[in-house]
């Protein structure tokens, strides 16, 4: 058991450590990273069979006594939140691989570094390694960023590594603060310090508004859409679906332990998720380009993430929960979409295109369905998300939330609609019809293609490398029509996860007993 | 005291430091918002407690903990200082300097809004260039 335990956090290093080996062997890091990753859905798997039914499993790394070890933890939460976020990882894959952004012999073990540090802060047990975890995720992520090097990216990369540096910096100041008045950081001992020590109110809260940051919620959400239109594409939909459900979900946790019982944190929060939402969504509005409309999305949908923390009821927690496992995969596979639409036409501006309904059906279909869900319409699953956690908002008399949230979701409808409009229907651009995208990324190109503009158009490429860029879109299309019909056995699989979430008792006996 | 008036000072530094426009004066605010941690998790483990821990000898034993987090954390702001050192090398390479404020940047948010709106109007000679400002294109030409 221990040995699933520690995977998350010590498999995805020791392959990075085995791929920066293989630099020089390209085609053979490829195989190995996705196989890592693979073998990484499978610890997912196995952590989420072993915690079905709300059992709780925590062991000590080296044997020390309570207090000294890292401690390791894997409950209903953290274990879908494992295997969620590495099926995710191998889509964005398939998608890096078939527009050949792997190619930098750096791409793969940092990915692997990103995934060590992003599943390591969903099993620690413990604040400080929660820091720990967190640097490995982000200076892999500063790397990932600046990795193309050009203009752009070493200015994005300068306004994401300050910003989370600053949070960083908080964060570390903010334990030490918590140690000195509490004399621990595993979490389980820290459940309801607010309430029982006096002073370790200011170092909880400062690490709260550190992960605050890194979930982008607003108002310190500025960074995530300045920086995540410029990163690679396929790096894009591995950030989005990574990086800020960290965030969210150690928030979800310190609201369990540290803040238990806190009913001003809880009040805060809510006020926070909903203006996220008004805000995240109101962005979006002033973008022009796919990935820039998307950015702004991911800090409203935040928004939502965070609201049952706000709500505070097992019903919300589940909601949540519903919510955030089918939010990973819809939002990864839209920017999976965006990624594969600016490889085959080069661009992502939705006045340069339109029309591509008629040129790749396939990957209209997989942005459709995806786009539906996060707008919250059935028969996706989306809508299940939605209306479970709208109920909740107005069975604990949150009339007010749950309006918002409905408003919201119709505004994400509309700028749905907008890049739909943009990218798939209308008149057809030369981008689209001629797909010069695709020559640079030495796709082979029809006669006539890539530069000769009259109509008739030629007919497009389709090949194995085409497929693989549609294929993730359309693989979570299907998932989330079937989650959305299925909803029943997801709620079912999740409601012990959310029980533990509102009354963490069983994680703190299971550290105890460790 | 003199533990919480030093990481005053170096945080209220830090901060100043980082606030400024140029990446290597970001990079020194950073050192010392990490030296500001730093004493901050020493000072967190009692400043008076400073002999030995483990060995027992005679007066009070440290507490081991917050100096494996002080160690661990100056590690991380070690590699972290590295990192964005070597991005402010990279600045000086591709821009020409290391001002991240600076107007005249490519990928700015103005910037981008601008080439959008003058891609609404065609222009003749637009056909015949190949799209210049494609990630993709730009990507290659690494």
């Amino acid at each position: 058991m221990s040995a699933l335990l520690v995977a998350p956090f010590a498999l995805p290093l020791a392959v990075a450590a085995l791929l920066l080996l293989l630099r020089r062997r390209p085609h053979l890091q490829r195989v190995i990273g996705v196989a890592g990753v693979v073998a990484l859905v499978a610890v997912g798997v196995g952590l989420v069979v072993a915690t079905a039914g709300g059992e709780v499993h925590a062991t000590r790394v080296g044997g020390w006594p309570g207090g000294l070890a890292i401690v390791f933890v894997a409950d209903g939460v953290s274990a879908l939140l494992v295997a969620g976020a590495s099926i995710v990882s191998v889509l964005c894959l398939v998608t890096a691989a078939a527009r050949d952004e792997d190619r930098h012999p750096l791409f793969h073990p940092l990915v692997a570094v990103l995934l060590a540090g992003v599943l390591g802060s969903f099993v620690t047990g413990d604040l400080f390694n929660l820091f720990v975890t967190f640097e490995v995720m982000l200076i892999a992520s500063y790397v990932l960023v600046a990795l193309r090097g050009g203009p752009r990216e070493v200015r994005a990369s300068t306004v994401y590594v300050t910003v989370n540096l600053l949070a960083s910096a908080m964060l570390l100041i903010g334990i030490a603060l918590l140690y000195g008045a509490a004399g621990t950081v595993e979490l389980a001992s820290l459940h309801r310090v607010v309430v029982e020590v006096p002073n370790a109110a200011i170092g909880a809260t400062l690490v709260a508004t550190a992960v605050a940051v890194k979930a982008s919620l607003v108002p310190l959400h500025s960074w995530l859409p300045r920086v995540y239109p410029v990163a690679g594409p396929a790096t894009t939909a591995l950030f989005s679906a990574l990086l800020t459900k960290a965030g969210v979900y150690v928030l979800l946790r310190l609201d369990s332990t540290v803040f238990a019982d806190v009913d001003a944190f809880r009040q805060v929060l809510l006020v926070v998720a909903v203006v996220t939402m008004v805000i995240g969504v109101l962005g979006a509005v002033g973008r022009s380009d796919v990935r820039g409309i998307l950015s702004f999305h991911m800090v409203s949908q935040v928004g939502y993430l965070v609201l049952p923390i706000g709500i505070g009821t097992v019903a919300a927690y589940t909601a949540g929960l519903v919510y955030l496992l089918q939010y990973l995969a819809v939002k990864g596979s839209l920017f999976l979409t965006a990624a594969a639409i600016e490889t085959i036409t080069g661009t992502g501006q939705l006045a340069r295109l339109g029309g591509m309904l008629r040129t790749r059906p396939a990957l209209a279909i997989g942005f459709l369905l995806p786009a539906l869900s996060l707008a919250g319409i059935p028969p996706t699953s989306g809508f299940v998300g939605k209306f479970l956690l709208v109920d909740a908002a107005f069975e604990s008399h949150l009339l007010l939330a749950g309006g918002v949230a409905v408003a919201v979701s119709f505004a994400t409808l509309l700028s749905m609609l907008k890049i739909w409009n943009g990218v798939f229907w209308g008149e057809r651009t030369s981008e689209v019809t001629d797909e010069p995208g695709l020559a640079a990324y030495s796709f082979p190109v029809p006669a006539g293609g890539a530069g000769g503009g009259d109509p008739p158009a030629p007919p497009v490429v389709r090949n194995g490398r085409t497929l693989a860029l549609a294929a993730p879109a359309l693989l979570v299309g299907v998932l989330v029509l079937a989650l959305g019909v299925l909803a029943g056995p997801l709620v079912d699989l999740v409601q012990p996860a959310a029980q533990t979430l509102a009354d963490p008792q069983p994680y703190l006996d299971a550290v105890r007993r460790s | 005291m003199t533990a919480a008036l030093i990481v005053g000072i170096l945080a209220a530094a830090g901060t100043y430091l980082v606030l400024q426009r140029g990446i290597v004066r970001i990079t020194l605010g950073f050192v010392l918002l990490g030296h500001a941690a730093t004493t901050a998790l020493l000072a967190a483990g009692g400043v008076a407690r400073r002999d030995l821990a483990f060995v027992g000898a005679p007066g009070t034993p440290g507490d081991p903990l917050p100096q494996a987090f002080a160690l661990t954390a100056i590690v991380i702001s070690f590699g972290v200082t590295a990192f964005l050192l070597a991005l402010a090398y990279r600045s000086r390479d591709t821009l020409g300097h290391d001002d991240v404020e600076a107007p005249d940047l490519e990928g700015s948010l103005l910037d981008q809004s601008a080439s959008a709106l003058e891609l609404r109007i065609p222009t003749a000679d637009e056909d015949a260039e190949p799209v210049d400002d494609a990630p993709g294109n730009r990507e290659d030409g690494r």
